[in-house]
Formats: C-alpha cells, structure tokens, sequence
C-alpha cells in the first residue's frame, strides 16, 4: 500500500508506461483501506486501454470515476466535463486520484488544473517503465519527466517504477530494474515511492519499495482474472 | 514499428497525425532529429505520401503511417508511387469506417488494401501482424520485399494492435540493405544517363507494356512470396480463416472448441496479398467448411471463396463498428455450424 496523507494524487508518465493499471490498482487499494475514492481519467489524447474501461467494475466496488465527455465513444473530441472540478471543494473527503495521459501531449490538460491543485498538497507520481523504448535510460526518462512538468505546470513529487514486460513479466525482469527507478527518482531530486510488482511475483522481489499490482489493462483475448 | 523502420534502415519519415496511430508519428518526431533523419508533419496525407514518393525516387528507405481516412486520402499518391515502381511502407493501423467512422479497431480496408489503395491497374505488398513482434518483424521484411520487386509495401495493422502493448526483441544489428538501386534519381554526376522517375506514358503501347511487365512480376510474387500460419489444420473439420488481431481471438475460441471435442482449426493469412491461396486449396480437400471471421462485414471472405472455389461452403462472422468479437461469441458461431453440418 502507498502511505499518503495527501488528498489528490496524480498519475502521469510515458504513454505505454502503465499510468492507467497502476492508477486503477491504487483505486482499488484505497477502497480497501476503507477510503473513499474517485478516480478522474483525465486522458483526452489516446482512447484506448484507458480508466474508462473499468467504470463499470470499479463502480461495483463503490469507487466512483469521473471521464471526459465522450470517453469510449467514436467522437474523437477531446472535451473534460465540469465535474471535475467537484473534486477541488477542500472539503471534500474523497480520495482523489488523476489517470492523466501519456508525455507531454497528455499533460497538457492537467496543466488546466494546476492553480486548483497547488492551492493544497498533492501527490504527483512519475510512472516509468525500463522496458519501453524512449525511456529506456534514466536520462532519458528524466527528459520525458521534465517534459510533463512543463506542460503540467505541476512538478512531480515521486517516481514509481512500473518496469514490466505485460503478462510475460519474470521476477528477474522487476529485479533488474530496480536500480532504473531509484536512478531515475535520484536523477529528478525526487523520493521512489513505489516499484511495482504483478502480484504473483512480489513475493520474490526483496525490495522495501515493492507495491504488488494486479494486471487489470489486458487485450481482449486475454481472459480477465479479476480479484472482485 | 517505428522503431523497426528505423533499424530497418528508413530515415525519413513523412505523416499526419490520425487517432488511433499518432503515436507512430509522435515517436518519429522524437527520434528521428536525433539519428539524422527527416521528420515532416506534412500539411496534409495528400502533401505527406507525395514527399515518400519524392523521397522514394531517390531510393532510400521511406515510409507513412495513417488510419483508414489518411490511408483514402493518400491513395492517389499510392499509385504514382506504384506506377513509378518505386518501393515504400505505408502504415495503415485501421479505424471503423466509412467516412470519419469511428477510432475503435477494424479491418474494414482489406478490400481497399488487397483491391484498391488507387486508380489504375496494379497491386502493392500487404502485410498483417497479429502480434507487436510480427508487427516489428515485418516492418524489416516489408522493406525488404518493396525494394526486390520495387512496389509499395503495406503493413495492415487495426487499433487494437496499434495501441497495445507487448514485449518485443529487435535483430541486434540494423538490417542490410542489400538491393541495389541503380534507377534512383540519386545525381548522374556525368558518369551515366539520366535517371526518369515517371508514371505517364503517353503512347498506350508502351503504357501496356509496362503494366503487363509489372503483372509477370506480380505471379513471381503471388508464387514466391504468400505467408500464412496454420494451427490445428490437419485434423480438422471446420477451419477458421482469419488475421491481424482477429486470429488472436479466433485462436482463444479454437482452443475452446477443441477442449469441446469439436475439431476446429485456423488458417491465419499474413500476407493478405499475395493471399495464400494454396494454404486454403490444401484444407479444402480435408476440412467439411470453412468460417471467415473478420472485423468488417465480410471483405477477405471473397478471397477465401476464390480459394475454396465452391469445393466446401465457406461462412462469415464479423462484427464491425469498431466492436471487436469476443472468443465466446466466435466459439458460438462454431457451434452452430458444426451443429448445423452434422
């Protein structure tokens, strides 16, 4: 489980990192610590494998989710409803967690925001994955970070080493990564908060950083073994 | 993909972006100003397949990416390209159509991509992953067949394949380019005759000669070149036919059929053309029919039928819209075939 005393935590990365997974997983893990959670899929600039596929699933479980307005239809429109800005009455106790699209481009909407999230604390988590090509060296994970921020206006407060090979992904695979994400976090001035491993396998990475996930983005021919 | 074509040797990259394959475009911009290569977002697909057809001309390796309406757009260019015999990839990682459509999966351009990717009389190599490493292996193969036969050269993906993600190994070594291209407008430099790139022939003999020389290239390549994979063929009674992303639904739905007891097969076309003709004559001498499954509602079917020529009933299932079949939906229409056959 990822300790946070803050309310808003944001998700944000190199398309392909793993944002969408890893942002469902902590949804899901924030319900069962028994908090209320919303998760906002603020990605208007890639409609596949996205947060609002599990609107139904998450729903079931109570966890509430707020999409752009035309999420998961053929209208490639990149338009963020006004309920979003439910989420910034500081009053509110919901936990909220930002699915924000890939590099840059998909920051871009999350810089609209910015001046509502500054005004308190806020989590904003760099999702990097070794095993994709363009963030595949520290440096360079490091430039695609400093790329989001700009855009964001938001300066990333953690890095979350998602290294994983899909379904194929092997215990060795997350170890040998593991120096990746604490160079990359050390390269940004910024804490790892996170390396995650696919449940099955995180009995064997001895690394006090390890989140076990579970493995919700899959293609359709793959069945889903979902845990509820 | 993109970074396929870059260690297949290409270094110029000319597009416009297109839900759902901008990414290929986004990942070119990034990488191409730091290899020395050309990156140009043209101002429209029309300006972009007519830059690959200029670069082409020169003989390097070039290359486009768009989804079904880009692909519409470029087809003019497409055949200039083909009646200048000039090799080049050209992406389509198609969308639901027609018209703007939609920007979920499809594969509702077999028959413009088989049939019709221009005016005029002539055919380009047609490729069909199903897996991101297929579709990274035959980004090098693609390149290599378009500079043998000196033709444009296909890779038809769908927005499933376009936006998943899977491992992939790359050759260590960027691939040789082995052809030679004596014919590229590369400056004579007053050692040899110009070079003409050109598609107008204004005497019609010479035009037909032209075209009927670049249709005995075709049968070579129709006889040399046809690919498919074939799983579970040889005992079996009802054989699906399918590719791309599809065949990865269709085979989870074998795979159930055959714990059914029902013996079902797959015949999955990698290369839509050439199509693999004697893959499918083959079976229909052992199998009772056969199932097109496809994301459209029934293109490649007409091949398949070719194939077959009536030897065995052939049957369609597709869903199109942009929905992609479940496996039980496929397992479904197996069971009322063989039901229905028994």
């Amino acid at each position: 489980m990822i300790q946070s005393s803050k309310r808003i935590t944001i998700v944000t990365g190199h398309y392909g990192s793993g944002k969408t997974n890893f942002a469902v997983n902590l949804a899901v893990d924030f319900c069962k610590a028994g908090k209320k959670a919303v998760l906002v899929d603020l990605d208007i600039v890639n409609p596949y494998f996205r947060s609002a596929d599990f609107k139904g699933l998450l729903g079931r479980m109570g966890i509430e989710m707020i999409c752009p307005t035309y999420a998961n239809t053929n209208l490639d429109i990149p338009a963020l409803g006004a309920d979003i800005y439910s989420v910034f009455r500081k009053d509110d106790s919901r936990s909220v967690i930002f699915d924000v699209g890939g590099d840059d481009a998909g920051a871009a909407a999350l810089g609209r925001y910015a001046k509502l999230i500054q005004e308190e604390a806020f989590d904003m988590l760099y999702v990097v994955n070794r095993y994709r090509y363009l963030t595949r060296q520290p440096r360079e994970a490091l430039e695609v970070l400093r790329e989001i921020e700009a855009a964001s206006r938001l300066a990333a407060t953690g890095v979350v080493n998602n290294s994983n090979l899909g379904g194929q992904t092997t215990a060795q695979d997350i170890l040998d990564a593991l120096a990746y994400g604490r160079s990359v976090a050390s390269l940004a001035g910024i804490p790892l908060v996170a390396a995650t491993a696919e449940r099955r396998l995180a009995a064997q990475i001895p690394d006090p950083a390890v989140y076990p996930v579970d493995l919700y983005v899959l293609p359709p021919w793959e069945e889903k073994k979902l845990p509820f | 993909m993109a970074e396929a074509a870059i260690k297949s040797g290409c270094r110029h990259f000319f597009g416009y972006p297109i839900t759902p394959q901008t990414e290929v475009a986004a990942y070119m911009a990034k990488r191409m100003p730091k290899i020395g290569g050309t990156y140009l977002q043209a101002e429209s697909e029309i300006a972009a397949i007519n830059m690959v057809l200029g670069a082409a001309s020169a003989g390097v390796r070039v290359m486009t990416s768009s989804s079904s309406p880009g692909i519409s757009l470029k087809t003019e260019g497409i055949s200039y390209i083909a009646g200048s015999d000039l090799p080049c990839l050209i992406i389509n990682v198609q969308r639901g159509g027609p018209g703007l459509g939609g920007i979920q999966p499809s594969q509702a351009d077999y028959w413009q991509a088989t049939r019709a990717t221009g005016h005029g009389d002539f055919h380009i190599l047609v490729f069909a992953p199903s897996t991101i490493q297929e579709m990274v292996d035959l980004v090098y193969t693609a390149y290599d067949k378009a500079d043998e036969y000196r033709m444009p050269a296909m890779i038809l993906a769908d927005g499933m394949l376009g936006q998943m993600m899977e491992p992939v190994e790359f050759p260590e070594k960027e691939a040789d380019q082995k052809i030679e291209k004596p014919w590229a407008t590369t400056g004579h430099q007053n050692k040899r005759a110009h070079n003409i790139v050109n598609s107008l022939y204004l005497d019609p003999n010479e035009l037909e000669q032209k075209v009927v020389e670049r249709f005995k290239r075709y049968e070579r390549i129709k006889e040399k070149e046809p690919l498919a994979e074939e799983y579970l063929v040889d005992d079996a009674d009802i054989v699906l036919v399918s590719f791309g992303a599809t065949s990865r639904i269709v085979k989870s739905a074998v795979n159930s059929a055959r714990a059914m007891g029902i013996k079902a097969g797959m015949i999955r076309p990698i290369t839509l053309w050439p199509f693999p003709e004697k893959a499918i004559q083959k079976a229909a001498d052992t199998v009772s029919c056969f199932m097109s499954v496809e994301m459209s509602m029934g293109q490649m079917v007409d091949d398949v039928r070719l194939a077959v020529n009536g030897k065995k009933p052939v049957y369609f299932f597709g869903r199109t819209g942009g929905i992609i079949p479940s496996p039980a939906e496929v397992l479904e229409q197996i069971q009322k075939t063989m039901g229905g056959a028994k």
